[in-house]
């Protein structure tokens, strides 16, 4: 941690070039993502000031970790804000993760304004700040939208076939765009776009998860997706390496391997149930609260999405968990609940073996 | 891919839960206890070597089957294969592909027709390499593409090293419920340059056939005819990953539905690319989904190398040419099976004739 008189010399003197960014913003610091990653930052020595940034206050379980240095400035994204805390506070670099895929109070226009007309905003101020040396932006393996006609594996070069109809979809192709615009007009600016895939893992709260804590899963008749996840803590880490080394350009962050949504339901000890796609959203809607489809999903549910992260294994040396490891963290994570456990699988199948052994041998000696 | 595929912890049960043949090490000096219907079901190609049995490579688990007894491990694993269906505890591969279903149901399902009903015969198996990647083209009929299917069979169970075709499919494929699942399951993928590339990459063998609907569509008349071979973008992904490309012929899948009419209209309307009739569908209803019992040879062709060649796979003239070079050969071959499956004695009148060239 930098003291006040530290913090003042480098905010000055941007001279640690070597090191991490003497000021960074950090947006979206009121959810789960923002604040780890704010907190993260705040405590690695190589990083000058951080601030971060939300439109709310962050609930008091993220307020305790932001109270460890982070600096908090409440202020809307949408807005010409951002523009004067990055110019009045000299900010060096950006990590912009107010940008989410579930839905918040105010339903999708409130999630549309905060991510495109808030990263069109930041990156307009960015656009602006002399001082600005890099911009870390979250996307999403979204952005190649998901149909029959794709191939098996995404690589980042793959462009996607058609305008996704998920609105997340294409909110993450609106910002990836803005992006490409502003790589243009500031080639000074290093830009990192991390394309994730679902978060998961003990400690994550995404739709997702809620989804595959509900006893009965509903799914889509006649479909079984190949899934890929990211561990929560491997984006952490990426995210933090991202801010504190250089790494432009785009990658794909997700966990290698694939694991089926059947192998998933069944991992998660639940049963699922195929429902018409039409169906899948009512059936959610219907089975317990907290779960609610958007096409995003529903068309990660036809169809599945893989993508290749060879890229960003070799640019950041670091190889995330793979899906099926991050897979079962988070069952460690949400605990028992299933209704189906395997350990009653397994226990049948040697009750089953032992009976028919027996009977087997019954026959031999009565023979 | 490899580190995903050496994972610990997950068992790869080669062809467990499949019934274990007759000629397990167990079983090869004494006869199992109880008489197998699985022995009088296999038929014993006398001339040519059985396929190796897979048993050899099976992976038993040791706590569930202690006994030398045949029908124990039998049960053993079919219990042990059902426990890791319910539970989840298999791999997919990053296409899809379920190697513990593909050898614990697909293969069992298909081999008695490919043994028993289609009774196919195969040469030159040997012309595909024991590891690394191949392209394996082949000419494509029948309506449905049961030839396809049976490819996999031959290449899996002729082969000394049993490797997977990988086969690429049609978008129509992936595009119905059910149909698409199965077909990841099997080991198929979108028929597209960057998943070909990327499975030739892996060292994978895939199957082709550039025909596409025009081939399985045609009418019975054109049997035997090759159609045309799109834009060859399978000679493209050859040359870009310098992989081999073998030429199959397939003889027989031409009869097993004879297309003597497709309605087109209703084609149209239910979203197909033919609606076929044949002498038995749709008159029969379900009865006339059963397909002909033809006899079938299949024939793997010399590979035609591409190493090198790299910056000619965006040259029109080179890979149409490489095209015919491959479409010749394969029609050639067609030929000559043909008058051989004659002089063997042919099979159902129907079969037999070679059609007009």
């Amino acid at each position: 941690m930098s003291t006040g008189q530290e913090r003042r010399i480098n905010g000055a003197i941007p001279r640690r070039r070597h090191r991490g960014p003497a000021v960074v913003l950090v947006t979206g610091v009121a959810r789960y993502l923002g604040a780890q990653v704010a907190a993260r930052l705040a405590a690695d020595p190589r990083i000058g000031r951080v601030i971060g940034m939300d439109s709310e206050e962050p609930p008091a379980e993220f307020a305790i970790l932001l109270a460890g240095g982070v600096e908090f400035v409440a202020a809307d994204i949408t807005t010409a804000a951002p523009a004067k805390i990055i110019s009045s506070e000299r900010v060096e670099a950006v990590v912009h993760l107010a940008v989410a895929g579930d839905r918040r109070a105010g339903g999708r226009p409130a999630m549309k304004e905060q991510n495109v007309i808030g990263t069109m905003q930041l990156l307009a101020a960015c656009q602006q700040a002399p001082d600005l040396r890099k911009i870390v932006i979250r996307s999403s393996t979204a952005a190649y939208g998901a149909s029959f006609r794709d191939p098996a594996v995404f690589t980042e070069d793959t462009e996607p076939r058609e305008i996704p109809r998920g609105g997340f979809a294409r909110d993450v192709l609106d910002i990836e765009g803005y992006v490409r615009g502003f790589r243009r007009r500031r080639r000074d600016v290093s830009a990192t776009v991390l394309r994730f895939a679902p978060f998961i893992g003990r400690r994550a709260n995404t739709s997702l998860t809620r989804y595959f804590a509900l006893p009965f899963v509903p799914t889509v008749l006649g479909r079984d997706p190949r899934l890929q996840f990211i561990h929560v803590d491997d984006a952490l880490e990426i995210l933090h390496r991202s801010v504190v080394e250089d790494h432009p350009g785009t990658f794909n962050v997700a966990g290698a391997g694939v694991i089926t949504l059947s192998q998933a339901v069944r991992r998660a000890d639940r049963i699922a149930v195929p429902v018409m796609e039409h169906g899948l959203s009512a059936a959610a809607g219907l089975a317990r609260s907290g779960v609610k489809f958007s096409l995003d999903q529903l068309d990660l549910f036809v169809h599945g999405r893989v993508v290749d992260t060879t890229r960003l294994i070799k640019e950041y040396g670091y190889t995330p968990r793979t899906t099926s490891d991050a897979f079962a963290d988070f069952l460690r994570g949400s605990g028992a609940g299933g209704i189906l456990p395997g350990d009653a699988i397994a226990a049948a199948e040697r009750s089953i073996l032992g009976g028919i052994r027996a009977a087997r041998a019954a026959l031999r000696d009565a023979s | 891919m490899t580190d995903f595929e050496s994972r610990a912890g997950i068992q790869y049960p080669n062809g467990a839960g499949r019934l274990p043949p007759i000629t397990a090490p167990a079983g090869r000096t004494r006869k199992p206890p109880v008489p197998s219907p699985a022995a009088s079901l296999a038929p014993e190609p006398s001339p040519e070597p059985s396929p190796e049995p897979p048993a050899a490579r099976e992976i038993t688990d040791p706590s569930l089957a202690p006994g030398q007894d045949v029908w124990d491990r039998r049960v053993a694993n079919g219990l042990a294969f059902l426990r890791r269906r319910l539970t989840g505890a298999y791999e997919v591969d990053e296409f899809g592909f379920d190697q513990e279903l593909t050898d614990g149901v697909f293969f069992p399902l298909l081999r008695r027709l490919y043994q028993d009903w289609f009774r196919i015969e195969v040469e030159g198996i040997q012309n595909l390499p024991a590891n690394g990647p191949a392209l394996v083209v082949a000419n494509h009929s029948g309506v449905v593409a049961m030839d396809a299917l049976m490819l996999t069979v031959a290449v899996h169970d002729e082969h000394p090293a049993h490797r997977y075709l990988r086969l690429l499919g049609a978008d129509l494929v992936f595009r119905v419920p059910f149909i698409s699942e199965l077909a990841r399951k099997h080991g198929s993928t979108l028929a597209c340059n960057p998943d070909a590339e990327r499975l030739l990459g892996d060292g994978e063998l895939v199957g082709v056939f550039p025909e596409g609907f025009k081939g399985v569509g045609k009418p019975y008349r054109d049997r035997y005819k090759l159609q045309r071979f799109g834009r060859g973008g399978f000679v493209s992904a050859a040359l870009r990953t310098g992989t081999p490309i073998i030429p199959v012929s397939i003889v027989g899948a031409e009869e097993i539905y004879p297309m003597i009419g497709n309605i087109k209209p209703l084609a149209r309307l239910l979203g197909w690319p033919y609606f076929p009739v044949t002498p038995t569908f749709p008159w029969l209803g379900p009865l006339g989904m059963i397909p002909l019992p033809s006899k079938w040879l299949i024939s793997f062709g010399t590979p035609i190398e591409t190493t090198g060649r790299a910056e000619q796979a965006d040259d029109p003239a080179v890979v149409f040419n490489l095209a015919d070079q491959v479409r010749e050969t394969i029609q050639q071959t067609l030929y000559r099976l043909l008058e051989q499956r004659d002089r063997d004695g042919g099979d159902a009148p129907g079969a037999s004739g070679t059609p007009g060239r």
